[in-house]
């Protein structure tokens, strides 16, 4: 059963505190993904099912999996968390709901943000706290988990925020989600190096602060960039 | 001078394959590039041609 | 001396003439510049100590690789303008330089693989300069497959313009990241792209041959925007004029 609830309410039409339309936005989003549990459990199923095709590929030595279970994990949530994101707009777009977030008197980019906040609340915030498990599977140690669920909460909603600005450019689109991933995929190189970086650095037993503190620069960037760009995408997108 | 004849020049010291691969690819891909410019001209070309016609056809 | 009324040129149909009139100066350009950098390339500059003839690579492969990186620049550059202003021949502009840039880009990374197999012993070597042009190369392919998804050419030119600024933006954060990440994986392998201590006829060379490469995108640049001009424009009555159908 799946009812996408067009009579949740959207924004009120005049501004009533800048976070007004922020709330709105998120409440109605987490509600339709909570409803729609299917989606959000098909992107941690597909994490899990790629980070265990990875020892089948290499072979089951404990040495290499630990090696390899830092990078493993991150660019198994990279593709989890960018796959789902195509369709961030599309069914806003399709039932017309997109069209009043762009007529409406609140600023969009706050908009967005609500969207974004929602999506990785409903579904990438459950893939990071499953990665606990999925470390047991490659034996890493438990401080060394413990540094990847940190990195993972800290570097995927950099993750969402450009995702969105890919699902943005890419709406209404034929090649649809691979051709967003194609986008988004080389700009997040950085949170991939830094976040499997760090947790590789802390097995080595050497700092991890300077990775921390490049992951929260990015995060701090995209919260501030993303929504802005993602709000000019969608108005080329929708002319 | 460092070659003492043309055959020297082709060898380059055992690196014959690399550094001729790298100017071939070099020289290769260039043509490639402007020909593929020329023959969508000649396409444009065509394709014009034909409107053309079927247009002072029909006209 | 008239000043020149550069919002003349903005329209396709009065640029076409000019693109037309520079091309062949560029053109010229880039084969003698190329002329004269391969033989000082391969005829007056010295065998190197360490890596015999086949540092003779670099010739080619460092001027592909600052172009890559120079068109990356001016695509963007040209994007923004387009967007900012509203003109359709800047985004002509940006998206005639994708090619060539990504032709740069290939080739760079193509000329970096031969002189590895040689030097180090393998065909790919992860450092911190070819692996951000790989990055690279997917940023070009990422624009150009944006730009030809999408069937409305006035938003296909403003989302992949959006995009190549994202990218330019994105660009020195991937490159810094790489070589962070290159240098925490040192091991043994020593910075690949350190040239060997460079005499001056290398040098001379390498820029003699980065100016012919410059010279060459532009020409080329050139050529595939009055393509495209005449593509989108085709209806016109300049353009059939142009096509020699009018």
């Amino acid at each position: 059963m799946n009812t996408h609830v067009a009579t949740q309410p959207l924004p009120p039409a005049a501004p009533q505190g800048w976070l007004e339309g922020f709330r709105c936005v998120f409440q109605r989003d987490l509600r339709i993904a909570l409803r729609r549990r299917t989606d959000s459990l098909a992107a941690v199923v597909f994490f899990v099912m790629v980070v265990s095709l990875f020892p089948l590929g290499v072979g089951p030595e404990p040495a290499l999996l630990r090696t390899m279970a830092p990078g493993v994990v991150w660019v198994a949530a990279l593709l989890a968390c960018t796959l789902p994101l195509a369709r961030l707009f599309a069914d806003d777009l399709q039932d017309g709901t997109l069209e009043q977030l762009l007529l409406s008197s609140h600023p969009l980019p706050l908009l967005v943000l609500g969207k974004i906040a929602a999506h990785w609340c409903g579904s990438v915030l459950l893939l990071v706290l499953v990665s606990p498990l999925l470390a047991l599977q490659f034996d890493l140690s438990a401080s060394s988990t413990g540094v990847l669920l940190l990195t993972l909460l800290v570097g995927s909603p950099v993750l969402s925020l450009v995702g969105a600005i890919g699902a943005a450019l890419t709406l209404g689109l034929r090649g649809g989600g691979v051709l967003m991933s194609l986008l988004t995929l080389p700009l997040v190189i950085p949170v991939l190096i830094f976040g499997a970086g760090a947790v590789e650095a802390h097995t080595a037993g050497l700092g991890v602060a300077g990775h921390f503190s490049l992951l929260g620069a990015l995060l701090l960037l995209s919260l501030f960039a993303a929504p802005l760009v993602t709000s000019a995408a969608l108005r080329i997108s929708m002319e | 001078m460092n070659w003492i004849n043309f055959g020297d020049f082709l060898e380059m010291g055992g690196y014959g394959l690399y550094v001729w691969g790298s100017l071939g690819m070099c020289a290769a891909t260039v043509v490639a590039e402007l020909m593929v410019i020329r023959f969508r001209r000649r396409l444009l070309a065509q394709e014009a041609g034909d409107e053309r016609a079927t247009e002072e056809h029909t006209a | 001396m008239k000043s020149i009324n550069w919002f003349h040129y903005a329209a396709p149909q009065r640029f076409y003439p000019l693109a037309g009139r520079l091309v062949p100066w560029f053109g010229t350009l880039a084969v003698v510049l190329t002329a004269i950098g391969l033989y000082i390339g391969l005829w007056v500059a010295p065998t190197d100590a360490q890596q015999g003839e086949a540092y003779r690579i670099i010739f080619v492969h460092v001027p592909t690789a600052w172009m890559s990186m120079v068109v990356y620049l001016a695509m963007a550059a040209w994007a923004a303008i387009g967007l900012v202003f509203n003109s359709r021949l800047s985004s002509m502009m940006a998206t005639a330089l994708a090619p060539t840039g990504a032709l740069m880009t290939f080739l760079a990374l193509w000329t970096g693989a031969l002189w590895g197999k040689p030097t180090w012993g393998t065909w790919w070597v992860w450092d911190a300069r070819l692996t951000s042009e790989l990055v690279l190369l997917f940023l070009y392919i990422g624009f150009m497959a944006l730009h030809s998804a999408i069937d409305d050419t006035r938003r296909a030119d403003r989302a992949a313009g959006l995009l190549a600024i994202v990218g330019v933006v994105n660009l020195p954060i991937i490159y810094f990241s790489v070589q962070w990440w290159n240098t925490l994986h040192q091991g043994a392998s020593v910075t690949f792209t350190e040239a060997p201590s460079m005499a001056t006829p290398m040098l001379m060379g390498m820029l003699v041959m980065a100016l012919a490469c410059w010279m060459y995108c532009i020409a080329v640049a050139l050529a595939r925007v009055r393509l495209i001009m005449l593509e989108r424009e085709r209806h016109t009555v300049w353009a059939r004029q142009a096509l020699g159908t009018a």
